[in-house]
């Protein structure tokens, strides 16, 4: 059985023919246990989510925020492994459709074997990684594995990467592309950079990936500053503090308003943060 | 031909163009982190090729820390251990009290080339925190320094040290609050902060190309020691030891005795003893990953998960290790053996009583380990050991350890 790459990339064309930015929404897996952490995913898709990222929790999220490493700590302390993520992928995909990506810090996936990872991760109907601490210049071993099981590459690059680096970055990736919306790391923002746009338009030069933005990404109305430029807006550490709330109804109330925001119609901020051309 | 000068390391030493020794190295590093990461790489290049940079640097170590460091025989100790000569090269004496000032003046005086006027760096004992806030207040550099919760406890004397210099420490409550944490920590502030701000990077871990800069800062104490034993001997030693926790100190010893016929041996802390799983001895009982930026060994669960490390030693309670180190372990040149909390404290106090000096405790690990290996090799041998760093920030443990009065 072969990966779900190809689901990924139609969902995100499908979302642009709709002339409006997919919402992609991350939440890690085991988090706040494992039933619990499918339960929350599917509400996520049922309430508005077009792809969603697993988190795999690690010890040492050097690029994650206070509340993901909070939720990383739980999911780990409640024993979360590598099956249980897998499980997660499984069941989402099987009663949703969804493409689901997981993202995971390099040292988890090499230390399980590479090979392995991706041949388990496709078949159990995964679409492929976000591999934040993985460069380009690290990564053949994943891409061959990748390519092998139609899995998506997906790199983050980050306002300061040099133009060589987007361009290098673009012809390794598939997927999509996915721009960091600031400078650090994941967790809410009272405002989008307005470094999310330009770096969105340094892409459009380069690549017909989509482009999807994500860190910092908090509410509907950033979520629809974010879609007048975006292929898709991802949210991550403002669903898991929902969750960290014990608030289930502020999960799939969230998730839907994000759902509304990356839909035309939604109402722009009243002033508008964004040059929109091109 | 010997390569005697001590900065930088000689050509064609490795790492690799792409910061690889053998099988480890690399940069496993967020996009974000890469423009920086790169900057520094290549204002390193240029730095060590510009003749002002290295004289401005060893004007400093000359002049500001003091080198040479002394080269001292350590009689009375060496009579327990089976009669072997043993020199101890005291980088205690250091400015600041330990090897890690080699390393942050040589990074500061690069931070002020790159324009930077900011610099953050982790500490664990509190030793590359005091160096580096040292430097930054020689250099007018601003200082944040993030410590884990715990080891401010275990080293509040360094922490009210680099206060009184001039930085803002930062509690790290995350994880096992000791030195993973701190190193993650400084992380995230360097990914939000990358235009104005430096990582001090302390030991010769991390991504390319700061294992490879860190050792060559820290070369001179090899290089110096050679010379020195070699004048006052006539002859090279038999083994050279140090203590290793991230592995800058000995590495530092290490390189420059690399095409040599003498034995490198590096001491990993065995905490409360390997089999025990209180212990931050990476090399003999982790396996490789990836862990802060580069692949080396790791302390880590079969998922590669990072399991947290026990020392006494906060400088040493690190569950990585340089991969230069991962290089010669596997290659074999060197040798790494675990050393105890217990044997490392024997040492401490036995160093204390019979030479006078205190030393700090991860350098107690080395000694401890020279009197395994005098004893192993006999009275004929001559040892080299590395005494990294003095012990005053280790005198609250010390107290607790040994029931000392003060405790009472």
């Amino acid at each position: 059985m072969s990966g779900n790459l190809k689901l990924l990339t139609d969902t995100l064309a499908r979302a642009r023919q709709e002339g409006r930015a997919a919402l992609v929404t991350y939440l890690p897996a085991g988090f706040p246990s494992v039933d619990g952490g499918i339960d929350a995913i599917l509400a996520t898709v049922d309430a508005g989510a077009d792809v969603v990222e697993v988190g795999l929790p690690h010890s040492d999220p050097v690029l994650d925020g206070p509340v993901i490493q909070t939720a990383d700590d739980i999911a780990l302390r409640g024993g979360v492994r590598i099956a249980d993520v897998l499980r997660t992928v499984r069941e989402v995909h099987a009663a949703t459709g969804t493409p689901v990506l997981v993202m995971s810090y390099w040292n988890p996936v090499s230390r399980y074997g590479v090979e392995r990872f991706a041949r388990e991760l496709a078949a159990a109907g995964g679409a492929g990684c976000v591999l934040p601490d993985l460069p380009v210049a690290e990564s053949a071993q994943w891409r061959r594995q990748a390519a092998e099981h139609d899995l998506a590459t997906v790199f983050v690059v980050a306002p300061s990467s040099t133009d060589e680096h987007l361009a290098e970055t673009v012809a390794a990736g598939t997927g999509f592309v996915y721009a960091s919306a600031l400078m650090g790391v994941t967790g809410a923002r009272e405002s989008v950079d307005e470094a999310a746009a330009v770096l969105t338009r340094r892409l459009r030069t380069l690549t017909d990936l989509p482009v999807c933005v994500g860190m910092g990404v908090a509410n509907a109305r950033q979520a629809a500053d974010v879609a007048a430029f975006a292929d898709g807006v991802i949210v991550g550490s403002a669903l898991v503090a929902t969750l960290l709330d014990g608030d289930r109804d502020a999960l799939t109330r969230l998730t839907a308003e994000l759902a509304a925001g990356v839909r035309p119609g939604y109402p722009a901020s009243a002033v508008p943060r964004f040059s929109t051309a091109r | 031909m010997e390569h005697d000068f001590f900065f930088p390391a000689a050509p064609g030493s490795l790492p690799s163009g792409d910061g690889y020794f053998g099988a480890f190295g690399g940069r496993f590093v967020p996009q974000a982190l890469v423009a920086a990461i790169d900057q520094v790489a290549a204002e390193y290049e240029r730095a060590k090729a510009d003749p002002a940079f290295v004289a401005r640097f060893e004007d400093l170590l000359a002049h500001y820390v003091g080198r040479p460091s002394a080269l001292t025989e350590a009689h009375r100790f060496a009579e327990h251990a089976g009669g072997a000569r043993i020199f101890l090269k005291r980088e205690d004496l250091n400015h600041t009290g330990s090897h890690k000032v080699n390393n942050a003046l040589g990074q500061a005086l690069l931070a002020q080339r790159m324009g930077k006027t900011r610099v953050i760096a982790e500490t664990g004992a509190g030793s590359h925190g005091v160096a580096t806030a040292t430097a930054c207040a020689l250099t007018g550099l601003s200082c944040t320094v993030y410590m884990g919760e715990t080891d401010m406890r275990r080293q509040a004397v360094n922490v009210a040290r680099m206060e009184l210099l001039g930085a803002e420490v930062v509690p790290v409550t995350s994880g096992s609050r000791t030195l993973k944490d701190a190193i993650n920590e400084t992380f995230r502030d360097w990914v939000a902060r990358t235009g104005d701000t430096h990582y001090l990077f302390g030991t010769v871990a991390g991504p390319h190309p700061f294992p490879a800069m860190i050792r060559d800062f820290q070369r001179v104490i090899g290089v110096e020691a050679r010379r020195q034993l070699l004048e006052r001997t006539g002859r090279l030693p038999d083994a050279a030891i140090a203590c290793v926790g991230g592995g800058s100190n000995a590495i530092g010893l290490f390189h420059a005795f690399l095409d040599d016929p003498v034995r490198l041996i590096g001491c990993e802390a065995a905490g409360r003893g390997v089999g025990s799983g209180e212990h931050a001895a990476s090399l003999t009982a982790g396996e490789p990953g990836v862990l802060h930026g580069s692949r080396s060994y790791v302390l880590q669960d079969d998922e590669g998960q990072i399991v947290e490390a026990w020392s006494i030693s906060a400088g040493l309670d690190y569950p990585g290790v340089g991969p230069e180190h991962a290089h010669l372990h596997t290659s074999g040149r060197a040798e790494y053996r675990p050393v105890t909390d217990d044997e490392a404290m024997h040492a401490f106090r036995l160093l204390a009583r019979t030479e006078g000096i205190v030393p700090a405790i991860e350098s107690a690990h080395a000694l401890a380990g020279a009197l395994q290996v005098g004893t192993e090799l006999g009275p004929d041998a001559l040892v080299l050991v590395n005494l990294s760093g003095r012990g005053d920030k280790d005198m609250d443990t010390a107290t607790a350890h040994f029931g000392l009065e003060a405790a009472r």
